[in-house]
């Protein structure tokens, strides 16, 4: 609405503004703040943090680095980094598919006009998205200890003997942490279908009833493609989240067993912090980090982009 | 009109106030405050407030102010402010662990302040302890805690096994699996817990040797290192035997104590501090010195693990104040060392402390036993070895590497990609 065309409030004078030059400078003065906090926020820290991964050294005395891209040759030889972008992928292709059909699935049960008591359905799925990321964390970690929740109510159906060490072993540790993903953000991205599902005008359905169709392919014909745009933002956010994660990789499982759960963002995060500073190094992953949701979230816009 | 002042006020105060939250006052020149970061309210907290009211009795005007931050805070907020060439957010005094400062002084050397010529007697503090804050010689911080290793055991588990606390003085690793095993049988307890991940019984073993998985020359030394191999080699075959019970955090570790599934703790004497939480074990617990490890000549009963000395920050604005409050309380005043430990449980690392009488007294909850003194001896016989600033990369790398050798690896095999990965790790 406002891109282009800014010639013509360029040339008009003040006093003689048109009312289409008046609206755009309104339009313009409304964008200024966001615009200019974006880049100082967002913008300029991402270009620092490129001349960054550009340089090497520990600590403050940072130099550019002989070659120029070392820091990314580096990540061809950093084997717990390679090991940590198989792991996030683990995480990428098993939850983020079940999680969005549950997501899908709740939101079109609880769209059911005959429903009852549907606001407090709702509300019980939304509310782990009220949790904070650290304490639900902490909340699976203790569920799963050896002497947890879980342990104990298997033992007393009889299904274990003694407790099973679930975050010791490394399987059951990352399905722990998909558990954990699946249970913090269904109800997150339910909401969006919902609001999705409400745009949809229940005409449509009628219509389709009289035609004869039944639930399953109305839900696929109608609700499905009418739905799309709300599905491809939610693939990209969950893409985009999942590959960033972080919490639940430190505070679950501290990436172990041996690595074998630890995410991206936490080995970034241990490269800065706990280990001796490699700040340049960090930011290469970082930006490759960015580049794959980058990707990520351009084949998934072509993929889901039916204009012709 | 009015209320566009208001608004133009309040946006002023919004700033100042932001502003004002992100500086941290220090003390200025002629300023009689220091600030100081140190974390737990009963130990290292009230241990330094004692130290300022005592200091403020002889200087008048001496005001001290602790700031609570967890340990890895100040270490996120140190690497923070230092990798912006910013430490005007840093206060006079800063409490660091000993297994980071070598890490920390490599990285960032403008940050620290040289404290050799405070004017303290160095000696009077175990030579191990002094390595840890010095590089090249010089001084940069303040020994405090005592981080000296002991085993802790409940006697009335033992009893029930067959075994008293004279069994497990003095007696080696392979001794101890031994014991461990016919424990394990006979009353379903572990005598000994140890975290995977974050763990640090391998780096006590191979330390109560004088080793460490890096050369003099600070290189990674972990494949052909027939010392690391031992320790792996008694630590994996424990964990194999049903001796360690492997934990995956510190929640964990510590329902293991106070569930009284774990017979036997080994770790820095600062456990016990955790151990007297638990009210109902009371009496049953006792301690002695650590396993050592079999077949290495330089092997001793003692380590050394956790502890923390006081630095001065390179924002300090007045270093002699800082430098004579730390030597005329944690430097040089058995004084201070007598009322700090029925208060805090803290032991020195101030060797005349250890001599006074209230080191001396018998501890309740350790059956009778002068723990403090006890603690205090031991921390004179632990033998020094090379420090490196990759101390945490190190430990993860050995922990790795027994997690999988446990799961199966070949030893060989997974201690050559410790090897590796560590040396990948120290390159830049």
């Amino acid at each position: 609405m406002f891109s282009g065309k800014g010639g013509i409030f360029l040339n008009s004078k003040k006093k003689g503004m048109t009312l289409v030059a008046k609206q755009r400078l309104a339009g313009w003065t409304f964008l200024t703040p966001a615009t200019i906090l974006i880049a100082i926020m967002s913008f300029y820290p991402m270009v620092r943090a490129f001349i960054v991964s550009l340089q090497t050294g520990a600590g403050a005395n940072m130099r550019f680095a002989e070659p120029i891209f070392k820091n990314y040759q580096r990540i061809l030889a950093d084997k717990v980094f390679q090991q940590s972008i198989v792991n996030t992928f683990l995480y990428l292709l098993i939850q983020v598919p079940i999680m969005l059909v549950l997501a899908i699935l709740l939101a079109q049960l609880l769209n059911n006009k005959d429903l009852k008591f549907r606001g407090f359905f709702r509300t019980c799925v939304f509310l782990p998205c009220a949790t904070s990321l650290v304490s639900y964390s902490l909340i699976f970690r203790s569920m799963f200890a050896t002497d947890g929740l879980v342990n104990s109510i298997l033992i007393k159906l009889g299904i274990l003997e003694t407790g099973y060490n679930f975050l010791g072993n490394s399987a059951s540790a990352k399905i722990v942490i998909i558990l954990a993903l699946i249970w913090r953000w269904t109800g997150y991205n339910m909401v969006f279908y919902l609001a999705g599902l409400q745009n949809i005008e229940y005409s449509v359905y009628e219509a389709a009833k009289i035609d004869g169709a039944n639930g399953w392919k109305t839900f696929w014909k109608i609700t499905v493609p009418l739905l799309k745009p709300t599905i491809i933002m939610t693939f990209i956010m969950s893409i985009n989240g999942t590959l960033q994660l972080f919490d639940e990789s430190v505070n679950l499982t501290k990436g172990g067993p041996a690595n074998s759960t630890i995410t991206m963002s936490h080995y970034v995060y241990n490269t800065c912090f706990i280990n001796v500073p490699n700040f340049g190094y960090a930011a290469a992953m970082s930006f490759l980090i960015f580049i794959m949701v980058a990707i990520l979230a351009f084949i998934n816009l072509k993929v889901g982009d039916t204009r012709d | 009109m009015k209320k566009r002042i208001f608004t133009a006020l309040l946006t002023g105060a919004m700033v100042v106030s932001m502003t004002g939250a992100m500086a941290v006052p220090v003390a200025a020149e002629g300023d009689n405050k220091l600030t100081v970061w140190a974390w737990d309210q009963n130990f290292n907290i009230k241990a330094m407030e004692i130290a300022g009211e005592q200091y403020a009795k002889d200087h008048e005007g001496f005001e001290l102010e602790v700031i609570e931050t967890s340990s890895d805070d100040c270490q996120t907020k140190l690497t923070t402010a230092a990798n912006a060439g910013d430490y005007s957010t840093l206060p006079d005094i800063v409490l660091m662990q000993d297994n980071s400062f070598q890490k920390f002084l490599k990285t960032y050397p403008d940050a620290f302040t040289d404290v050799s010529d405070m004017g303290i007697n160095w000696d009077d503090f175990g030579a191990l302890k002094q390595s840890y804050s010095m590089v090249d010689d010089k001084h940069y911080g303040v020994p405090f805690d005592n981080g000296a290793v002991i085993g802790c055991y409940r006697t009335d588990i033992l009893k029930e096994a067959g075994y008293t606390i004279e069994d497990l003085t003095d007696i080696t690793w392979s001794r101890f699996k031994e014991i461990g095993m016919d424990v394990h049988e006979k009353t379903g307890k572990y005598l000994l817990t140890s975290e995977a991940n974050g763990g640090d019984t391998m780096m006590m073993m191979i330390q109560s040797c004088g080793a460490n998985f890096v050369d003099e020359n600070g290189e990674p030394f972990i494949a052909g290192n027939e010392t690391a191999a031992k320790c792996v080699e008694l630590y994996t075959d424990l964990v194999k035997n049903n001796v360690v019970k492997l934990v995956n955090n510190w929640d964990e570790y510590i329902s293991t104590i106070t569930s009284g599934e774990a017979a036997g703790i080994v770790n820095g004497n600062w456990i016990t501090a955790t151990l007297m939480g638990t009210e109902d074990q009371k009496g049953l617990w006792e301690i002695t010195t650590m396993p050592k490890v079999d077949d290495v000549e330089t092997a001793t009963n003692y380590a050394n693990n956790g502890g923390s000395s006081w630095y001065i920050t390179s924002n300090c604005q007045n270093v002699d104040l800082a430098k004579d409050f730390l030597a005329s309380t944690f430097g040089s005043s058995t004084e201070f060392y007598d009322a700090i430990l029925p208060a805090t449980g803290a032991i020195s690392c101030y060797l005349p402390a250890g001599e006074s009488e209230v080191y001396n007294e018998p501890n309740e909850f350790f059956n009778g036993q002068p723990i403090f003194s006890t603690i205090v001896e031991y921390s004179s016989h632990i033998p020094e070895f090379t420090k490196t600033p990759f101390h945490y990369e190190a430990r993860e790398c050995v922990n790795t590497a027994v997690v999988n050798i446990v799961n199966g690896t070949a030893q060989e095999d997974a201690l050559q990609e410790a090897q590796d990965t560590l040396a990948f790790k120290m390159t830049e």
